[in-house]
Formats: structure tokens, C-alpha cells, sequence
């Protein structure tokens, strides 16, 4: 049994199952993320100071988000994770011109770079844990740790993705016909639109959460 | 994996076939029969609540006398389990799952493998959920709404609440991808938009509200886990006392943040309780009074403005909590908005009946129920959805009659209709017809007996929340006695419903052989292009090319009263002509 449509575009829609499938996901997606940055603002609204009293710190008073947050090392991982977009780009072009090689280094980048961001953000995370800067402390940190956390999630889920598109996943590629070789391609740019969905939700975060 | 579909089904074992299957058929009766055992467990904490109510402190036999704690326990899990590990799976998961494909003419959903986790996801979910009763002091308590705080504060069957809620809304949200990209991708060749029969539409509206809705609801989870296990006050405000003196939170948040984020899910999630269900109505009408559905493009334009109002309606839940008077308002305004299409809806269905050559069998019957008793369940929401009316009904009885009228005699009547009328489908043998009478007047009397007097009971101002009936209150003097008339009616619905499981188990073995395929002699691709019972994975032998629309009964000059949409119409009088309407 062959379903439809699983590698060609269906004519009258022009894409095929994956690329909807994964466009309606991230709509789903974006209700998520929407629903937890409505929270924040909710929350920002209805609150006397913003970030508010650090109790469990010498009762100190944040103003500024910037006065509890690394905002330099946040620029970094924005650096990092638009870096990996393209990266991701350039994998699935290398496909596109047939270049296998070309997309095994671009897929390794945006996999290292995906990590890097993660390092990054254990080492953010772990200076909030030095000053005892928890989620329990106020809204500001909890609705902090609450996104961000959610964002990194989502950043191991893609890892773990293009890994698999790295290693195993590779062996349809291998086979070897223009059919199989399309279906792969599809499969990266399916995964690649996660993954500058993850990239852009980020870019949203990190303003909103480190900068206003 | 990947090719593992491709060969035929007699070389699988027992454990690929049935449970590793990625068949949609198959996976549809996997949905069909968890969530059926999930209405009966639900409907048993029901009855205990009833007996409770009925006569406090009575010994139940086996249980001993409920405890305030597990009434409350009972009344949460009810709620939980009816909705979203009952009457969804069946209605989406079940019906969905088995008959979307066929109708559509395609081989199977669109991502087969993502279709088998989604049901896996969603049986682990019910797996947490009735694994919540045997943690330390029980399962939730907090309501099926679990609002903040108290819920923050429960005991540990809140965390698995809340975990077995993430489950489910994950297994929803693949199940409503799959949905949407099947219905748009694999309509099989000349079935457009408006060749599908009405239960598709029904499904596909039902799948965006599930896409779009759920996961605000997911983020609420996601908050809420956070206030209860990394001590975080979202919905704490600052300032609360319990008995055991000032809570340890930071404080700040709100309780309304998830009243929002929860309605914001749970409003259309009605929808997605009464949608699949008018679906199948739709096609049951259509097919036993042998006539068109009554204004199919107005039901299915009626049918997409629900589902976009379905989102802007959420506050109507919300009139008490002093949001203001601007909100409510603008609430109000499209909440009686939201009425006028599924008043059209309805008084199409009722429209259909007009002038047909009406065939009484059960799912008929069951499908003709459930237009009077949505009609009652609707026109009672009325009232709620408008704030100075809602205000002293607010978590009364009303409420609870409202929306069990919507849900019990009219979701589940209409799921009832889907079982009798597609069960041949399935099986190849048809259920008994006797037993089937027996078991919907049965019901129809016994859910009346239940759900009417908490209408009365609810305008005399009696709380839903009441442990003893609402003894302990002398206005409730003259409605009291109403708890042992819905008490024992609960119980007769329970009799009514043994002939209903006899006949359900018995028929698959013994019923009556299905003689031809197109058992109903429907017009839908489901009864008319594919064998019954249906092929293994694929469904068709040949995919059907789809000629003309799906209700074309009793074409005036056809031979036959029904033309399946994959043969064009011939006219005796112009035979080389083909009608396309």
C-alpha cells in the first residue's frame, strides 16, 4: 500500500503530507508558545514591580530584567542559533545540488552549534542557581525558567532530530533512486522548518524576556 | 519499519496486527473500545456519586460510605475521564479514525505510524489517570476544571492529573495533524470540498479546534506543574492562608491566568464534543429518511463559522470572577453569536426529516434522540450565556443538566447511532434490532429521569459541589427528593445499557451476516466503494473516482433511491447523459 502524496505535491495544493503536516504542527506550536507569552504578560501586567522582590537573596529588588539576566551571553546564543539556521539552510541546499558531503558538514554545524547553545544556556542557568535564583523566587524567574526551559526542550528535540538525519536517517539518501534521494530531501526541509521555528521563538523570547 | 505495512496482514503476529498496527481501521477500533470502557468506568463514579447523594452515609456495598474526600475524587476523575478518555476518543479517535478515510476514498490517514501513537500516547495518558487513584490520598479532587489555587495545593493525583493531561493533549494534537492533512492531501480524485459528506466536515472543523485549542491548554499544564513541583506562584496570589497557617510562595500570580488559559481550551472543546456527533446524525438522517440532507452548504458553512467563533467565547465561564462588566459584555455578544449556527445546523437536521421515507432502526432512532435532546441542552445554555441570568445559576444543578443534555443524551445518543450504523461495517453482522429498541428507549427515559430535575433543582439555587445532596440546606426542601428519582434513574440506565454490551459483544459473533456490501444502501464511499467488512491495510481495491455529491437519495427518474458518489447518475430517459449537480 502506497499513501499519496507522501513525496510528490498533491497538484491542487502544491505541497506534499510532510510539509503540511508540519506547517499545521507549528501552528499548534505557536498557540503553545502564545499561550505561555500571554501568561507573561498577564502575569507582568498584574504585578507591582517587575522583575519584582528576589526574596531568598537579601531581599533585593530587581528593576531591570538585565540586573538578574546575562544579556551578552543571550546575544551570543541568538548569534549561535541564526548561525545554525543557516547552516541548516546550506544542509538542505547541499542536498538540493546533490552534494552529500557538503550536507554532512552543514548538518554536523547546525548539530555543534545547537549544542553550544545548550552549554551556554547551562552555564546562564547555572549562575542563577549560584545566587539562588530560582523558579520559586518570583513570577520574573519562574516565568523564565518555565519558557526558556520549554525552549531548550525543544532545541534537544531538534538535536536529536537532525542526528538522526545525520546518522541512521542517512540511509534512505543512500539508496540511491531520485525517489528516495527527493524523499530525504523533503525530510530535511521538514526538519528544517522546525528548526527555524525553534530559532524564532528564541527570537521573540529574547527580547521580551531579557531586554523589555 | 517503514516497509512493514506494505505486506500483507496474515504474516503478522498477533501483537503487530492488534496492537503495533498502523491500519487506521484498526487503530479506530483500538479507540473505540479503550474509550467505551473509559465511558463505563466513568459512568460507575457516577452512580457511586448518585447513591451518595441520594442517601448520605448509606454504606455502598463493597466501597463502605464514601468519604467527602472520595466524592470529590470521584466527581473530578468523572468529569476527566467522560471527556477526554471517553466521549473524544470515541468521537474523534474511534469514528474519525474508521470512517474519514474511507468516506474520502483514500488508502489510509495520512502518516500511519504518527496515527499508532497517538493512540498509544493517548492509552498511557488514561494509564496515569486511573493509576492516580492508588497514589497516597487519591486521584484530583480539584474539579475536571482543577482551578487554582486549591488545585496547586491538592495532593499528589493533581501532579498525575496533570501529567495524564499532557498525554492526552500530545496524543490529540498528533491525531489532529494526521486528521488535517488526510482530509486535505488524500481526498481521493474528484472529491472536492464540497463532494464531502458532512461527518468529514464535522471531523475536520473538529481537528482545528483540536490543533489550535489544546495547547493553551498544555502551557496551562505546564504552569501549573510548575507552581505544584518547582514552587513557583503563577496562579498564587500573593497573601493565602490555608489551615496550616501562610503558604510558603512567592505570590504575585493569578488564578484567573488559568481560568483564561483553561477556557480558552475548554470552550471549543465543546465543539469538539457536539461536532463529530452532528456528523454522524447527518449522515445516519440522510441515509434513513432517503433524502438529501436539507441545506448541506449551509450546514457546512455553519459548521466553519462554530469553529471560528468557538475560540472567542471562552469568558462566558467566567462571568463571577469579576473580570468587568466591558468583557463580559463583549463575551455575551458572541456567545449568543455562537447559538445561531448550531440552531441552523440543527434545524437542518430536523428539516431533513421533512417529507422522507423514513426507516426506523436503532441508529435512527438514536439519531432522532438526539435532535430534541441537543435541543434542550442547547436552548438551556442560553440562559447561561448571559451574565445576569448566569450569575445565580452559576454552579448550580442548571449547569450540570445543561451540559449533560448536550453531552449524555445528545453526544453519546449520536455516538450510539454511529455504533448501530456502522457496526455492520466493521464486523460484517449487523446487531440485533429488538435488543437495540430496548436499549434506546430504555435510556431515553432513564436519561431524562436523571437530567431534567437538575434543571429544577439548579433554578432553586442547589450547588453542583454538594457532598450530601444538599442537605444541609433548607431551601433545597422541595428538590431534594429529586436525588432519589436520578439515583434510581441512574441505575435503570445502567440495566438498559447490559442489552447494549450483550448485543455488542454477542452480534460480532453471531448477529446477522451482513448479504451486500452496501449493507444501508448509502451514497457514502465508506458503504458503496469499499467491501464489507473492509479489506485489509488499504482499504480499496481500486481507489473510487468520486462523480457527484454524497446525499443523492431518491434522484428523481434513477432507478434506485440512492446513487453512491462513485458511479455517475445515469437518467433512464438520457442514458448517454451524466447528470454532475
Amino acid at each position: 500500500m502506497q499513501i499519496p502524496y507522501e513525496v510528490t505535491a498533491r497538484p491542487d495544493t502544491g505541497v506534499n503530507n510532510a510539509k503540511l503536516g508540519i506547517w499545521l504542527f507549528l501552528a499548534s506550536e505557536v498557540m503553545l508558545f502564545g499561550g505561555l507569552f500571554a501568561a507573561y504578560v498577564f502575569l507582568r501586567i498584574g504585578a507591582d514591580a517587575w522583575p519584582g522582590m528576589m526574596v531568598y537573596d537579601t531581599e533585593m529588588m530587581a528593576e531591570r530584567a538585565d540586573e538578574i539576566l546575562n544579556v551578552p551571553l543571550a546575544t551570543l546564543n541568538t548569534m549561535i542559533l541564526i548561525a545554525s539556521s543557516v547552516t541548516m539552510v546550506m544542509s538542505w541546499a547541499a542536498l538540493k545540488m546533490d552534494r552529500f558531503d557538503r550536507y554532512k558538514l552543514y548538518m554536523g554545524l547546525t548539530i555543534l552549534l545547537a549544542l553550544g547553545f545548550l552549554v551556554v544556556k547551562a552555564f546562564e542557568y547555572g549562575d542563577k542557581f549560584d545566587h539562588h535564583w530560582y523558579a520559586s523566587t518570583n513570577n520574573f524567574l519562574g516565568i523564565y525558567f518555565v519558557l526558556t526551559g520549554l525552549h531548550a526542550i525543544h532545541v534537544t528535540g531538534g538535536i536529536v532530530l537532525n542526528a538522526y538525519f545525520w546518522g541512521p536517517g542517512t540511509k534512505l539518501w543512500k539508496r540511491g533512486t531520485p525517489r528516495d534521494k527527493a524523499h530525504f530531501t523533503n525530510r530535511i526541509e521538514v526538519a528544517g522548518l522546525y528548526w527555524h521555528f525553534v530559532d524564532l521563538v528564541w527570537i521573540f523570547l529574547f527580547p521580551m524576556i531579557y531586554l523589555i | 519499519m517503514a516497509d512493514d505495512h506494505s505486506h500483507s496482514d496474515h504474516q503478522e503476529g498477533f501483537w503487530s496486527k492488534y496492537w503495533f498496527s498502523t491500519d487506521h481501521k484498526v487503530i479506530g477500533i483500538q479507540y473505540g473500545i479503550t474509550a467505551m470502557l473509559f465511558l463505563l468506568f466513568g459512568f460507575g463514579l457516577m452512580l457511586l456519586m448518585r447513591w451518595q447523594l441520594a442517601s448520605p452515609g448509606v454504606e455502598i456495598p463493597l466501597l463502605g460510605a464514601l468519604t467527602p474526600e472520595m466524592y470529590n475524587q470521584f466527581g473530578a476523575m468523572h468529569g476527566t475521564i467522560m471527556v477526554f478518555l471517553g466521549v473524544v476518543p470515541l468521537a474523534v479517535g474511534a469514528f474519525g479514525n474508521y470512517v474519514v478515510p474511507l468516506q474520502i476514498g483514500a488508502p489510509d490517514m495520512a502518516f500511519p505510524r504518527l496515527n499508532m501513537a497517538s493512540y498509544h500516547v493517548y492509552f498511557w495518558g488514561g494509564v496515569v489517570m486511573l493509576a492516580s487513584f492508588f497514589v497516597p490520598e487519591g486521584a484530583a479532587k480539584s474539579g475536571w476544571t482543577s482551578y487554582p489555587p486549591l488545585a496547586n495545593i491538592e495532593t499528589m493525583g493533581q501532579t498525575m492529573w496533570l501529567w495524564g493531561m499532557v498525554l492526552l493533549i500530545t496524543s490529540s494534537l498528533l491525531g489532529a495533524v494526521n486528521f488535517l492533512v488526510t482530509i486535505i492531501q488524500l481526498r481521493t480524485e474528484g472529491m472536492t470540498y464540497f463532494k464531502m459528506p458532512f461527518f468529514v466536515w464535522a471531523q475536520f472543523v473538529t481537528a482545528f479546534l483540536l490543533l489550535l485549542a489544546f495547547p493553551p491548554l498544555e502551557a496551562a499544564g505546564f504552569l501549573q506543574l510548575a507552581d505544584r513541583l518547582l514552587g513557583t506562584s503563577f496562579f498564587m496570589p500573593s497573601g493565602l492562608v490555608t489551615a496550616e497557617g501562610p503558604l510558603e510562595v512567592a505570590g504575585g500570580g493569578s488564578p484567573l491566568l488559568w481560568q483564561h488559559l483553561f477556557w480558552f481550551l475548554a470552550h471549543p472543546e465543546v465543539y469538539v464534543l457536539i461536532l463529530p456527533a452532528m456528523g454522524i446524525v447527518a449522515e445516519v438522517l440522510a441515509n434513513n429518511t432517503r433524502k438529501p440532507l436539507w441545506g448541506y452548504k449551509l450546514m457546512v458553512y455553519s459548521v466553519i463559522f462554530l469553529g471560528f467563533m468557538s475560540f472567542i467565547v471562552w469568558a462566558h465561564h467566567m462571568f463571577i470572577t469579576g473580570m468587568g462588566t466591558a468583557i463580559s459584555a463583549f463575551f455575551q455578544v458572541t456567545t449568543m453569536i455562537i447559538s445561531i449556527p448550531s440552531v441552523v445546523i440543527l434545524s437542518a437536521l430536523f428539516i431533513t426529516l421533512f417529507g422522507g421515507s423514513i426507516r426506523f432502526n436503532t441508529a435512527m432512532w438514536f439519531a432522532l434522540g438526539f435532535i430534541p435532546m441537543f435541543g434542550i441542552g442547547g436552548l438551556t445554555g442560553l440562559p447561561l450565556g448571559l451574565a445576569p441570568t448566569d450569575i445565580p445559576l452559576h454552579d448550580t444543578y442548571y449547569v450540570i443538566g445543561h451540559f449533560h443534555y448536550v453531552v449524555a443524551p445528545g453526544t453519546i445518543f449520536a455516538l450510539f447511532a454511529g455504533i448501530y450504523y456502522w457496526y455492520p461495517k466493521v464486523t460484517g453482522r449487523t446487531m440485533n434490532e429488538t435488543l437495540g429498541r430496548i436499549h434506546f428507549w430504555g435510556s431515553m427515559v432513564a436519561m431524562n429521569g436523571i437530567f431534567l430535575p437538575m434543571l429544577h433543582q439548579g433554578m432553586v439555587g442547589m450547588s453542583r459541589r454538594l457532598f450530601d445532596g444538599g442537605l444541609t440546606y433548607s431551601f433545597t426542601e422541595g428538590v431534594i427528593h429529586y436525588n432519589s428519582v436520578m439515583a434510581v434513574s441512574a441505575f435503570v440506565l445502567l440495566l438498559f445499557q447490559l442489552p447494549f454490551i450483550y448485543n455488542f459483544l454477542t452480534s460480532i459473533k453471531w448477529g446477522r451476516k451482513v448479504t451486500k456490501s452496501n449493507y444501508w444502501e448509502a451514497t457514502t464511499l465508506e458503504w458503496s466503494a469499499a467491501p464489507t467488512p473492509p479489506v485489509g491495510h488499504g482499504n480499496f481495491a481500486t481507489i473510487p473516482t468520486v462523480y457527484h455529491g454524497p446525499y443523492e437519495y431518491s434522484v428523481p427518474g434513477h432507478e434506485l433511491d440512492y446513487c453512491p458518489q462513485e458511479v455517475p447518475i445515469q437518467l433512464p430517459d438520457a442514458a448517454d447523459q451524466t447528470v454532475e449537480p
